[in-house]
């Protein structure tokens, strides 16, 4: 077993009685209660997250923008400060690297904040294209924590700490996908209004130094608002239940974003990007997959890698399935073949040998009000 | 909780013993609904099945995993707890008690002896 890094926060978790284990290299909490609660807290209330094992790397330089769209599907050529976009990077035969985000903190900085899983294997994809003069690029991963506020009453929290006396403003009124930054005690603090459970939320980039001193604080005055810490489990119900793709379910490098619903943030009139000639042939003549919604039928849970059917023959398999604890259903998302995406149909999902009844249900699952 | 009247399997199920009769009550532990985490829905068997010592006779679905449920003893399922999937959480809150599972009439009660009190099931999870 390799070294196990520790967030800044992991004693803290341990402190709180968190369930913890292993994930994508990192030590960390699963659940402080029950998976259930901690879910049902966000989605009434508000929850804070350690997500400080998400990777962050600092692109800057006049050029930085330049430099990170030959690399990403989406189009950052007019990203302003401040604005965040969601975007897939594909290797040449347009397949996923990673699905990341990327933030322009001011002019010419732009923060890639990607998967913790894959933070080694991006950076070397990344590390691989040319850069234009002036553009340098950092792994700043190890130095940075990251704190998510989820949930209707977030902004109540930050308005009620100490630590973001000032900011009400800008708390009040940043728009979805934008972010700001301020100073304290000498550090630049990165809050942005995005999120991973289909709630009003903000993120919070903070040197790791000042993570126990923001989770703490953060904590307590979120007590007045029934703030409850939320582990990885329901991190994963949350994002599932939004329909949130995660990296190694509905992506991974035998995927592309068309199959998975990101055609979105694909941006094939760009000049170039690595792997847009295999997307633009893709496009053409119409994805293979498509990513769908299932419900199923009673209440066993649809599991990753498990058959979907129709007329008993596989037509594709579940990426991600839960009891979806807000909707109180068996749900999964699938990638099956194009051409059977037909509401008509009629599906099976093959459960340890049982074949059981499951209907198309459109993406995503829930949707915010507070959102 | 009278532990003095519950037996355990390695399978993390308990089997509590009603005064001499034939029908027990079966559970899982509180080790097991606790590394199982939350608990969304229970395949039970059916009322009248036959059920066989250490083998599957249901399914237990949690949020993060699924596992089999395996039979602690030999014989016949006279009742399953329909409350438990009316509301799975009481198998975490009280997996002795509210939560129960079946209640089996044992078709070889000796096979309570290859059961394990609750000191060695403690030092059995301890152990793992």
């Amino acid at each position: 077993m390799t070294n196990i890094k520790r967030t800044p926060l992991a004693d803290v978790h341990e402190t709180l009685g968190a369930r913890m284990v292993e994930f994508a290299g990192f030590w960390m909490p699963v659940s402080y209660g029950g998976i259930i609660e901690e879910h049902l807290a966000v989605r009434e209330r508000v929850g804070l997250f350690d997500v400080s094992h998400m990777g962050e790397f600092i692109v800057s330089g006049a050029r930085a923008r330049e430099f990170v769209n030959q690399i990403i599907t989406n189009d950052c050529s007019k990203l302003e400060p401040g604005a965040i976009q969601y975007t897939a990077m594909c290797c040449e035969n347009g397949t996923v690297v990673d699905d990341l985000l990327v933030s322009a903190i001011d002019g010419d900085r732009l923060m890639l904040v990607v998967n913790a899983s894959n933070i080694d294997k991006d950076w070397e994809h990344i590390a691989g294209f040319d850069r234009p003069g002036g553009v340098e690029i950092e792994n700043a991963s190890d130095g940075f924590a990251l704190l998510a506020v989820q949930g209707p009453k977030c902004r109540e929290v930050l308005h009620s700490s100490p630590l973001f006396d000032g900011l009400k403003q800008q708390i009040d009124k940043i728009p979805y996908y934008r972010g700001f930054t301020f100073e304290h005690d000498g550090s630049e603090i990165f809050v942005s209004r995005t999120g991973y459970t289909g709630e009003l939320g903000f993120e919070i980039f903070l040197p790791s130094v000042k993570a126990v001193t923001y989770w703490n604080e953060i904590l307590r005055t979120g007590s007045d608002f029934g703030i409850k810490p939320i582990g990885l489990g329901a991190r994963d119900t949350l994002r599932f239940e939004a329909s949130y793709c995660l990296y190694g379910h509905e992506l991974d490098e035998n995927t592309s974003p068309l199959e998975a619903g990101l055609g979105w943030v694909v941006k094939l009139k760009k000049e170039q990007f690595c792997g847009i000639d295999a997307l633009r042939a893709e496009k053409k003549n119409g994805p293979a997959r498509t990513l769908v919604g299932f419900e199923l039928e009673g209440r066993n849970i649809a599991r990753q890698g498990y058959a979907v059917l129709t007329d008993g023959v596989a037509v594709g398999h579940v990426t991600s399935g839960a009891f979806a604890p807000a909707l109180a259903k068996s749900l999964c998302m699938a990638l099956i073949k194009r051409d059977n995406k037909n509401q008509e149909r009629m599906f099976e999902i093959e459960i340890r040998n049982k074949k059981v009844p499951a209907k198309l249900t459109p993406l995503p699952f829930y949707k915010s009000r507070s959102k | 909780m009278d532990f003095d009247t519950m037996r355990f399997s390695k399978e993390h199920e308990w089997v509590k013993v009603d005064n001499g009769s034939d029908v027990v009550t079966v559970g899982i532990t509180d080790y097991a609904s606790g590394e199982l985490g939350d608990i969304v829905y229970i395949e039970f068997p059916e009322t009248g099945q036959e059920v066989k010592i250490s083998e599957p006779m249901g399914t237990i679905e949690a949020v993060k995993t699924v596992a089999d449920l395996f039979s602690p003893v030999t014989g016949t399922v006279k009742e399953v707890n329909g409350a438990v999937n009316d509301d799975p959480g009481i198998v975490n809150q009280s997996p002795y008690g509210e939560g129960w599972f079946v209640k089996i009439e044992m078709s070889d009660k000796s096979e309570l002896e290859g059961l394990m009190g609750k000191a060695e099931y403690d030092r059995m999870v301890g152990k793992e």
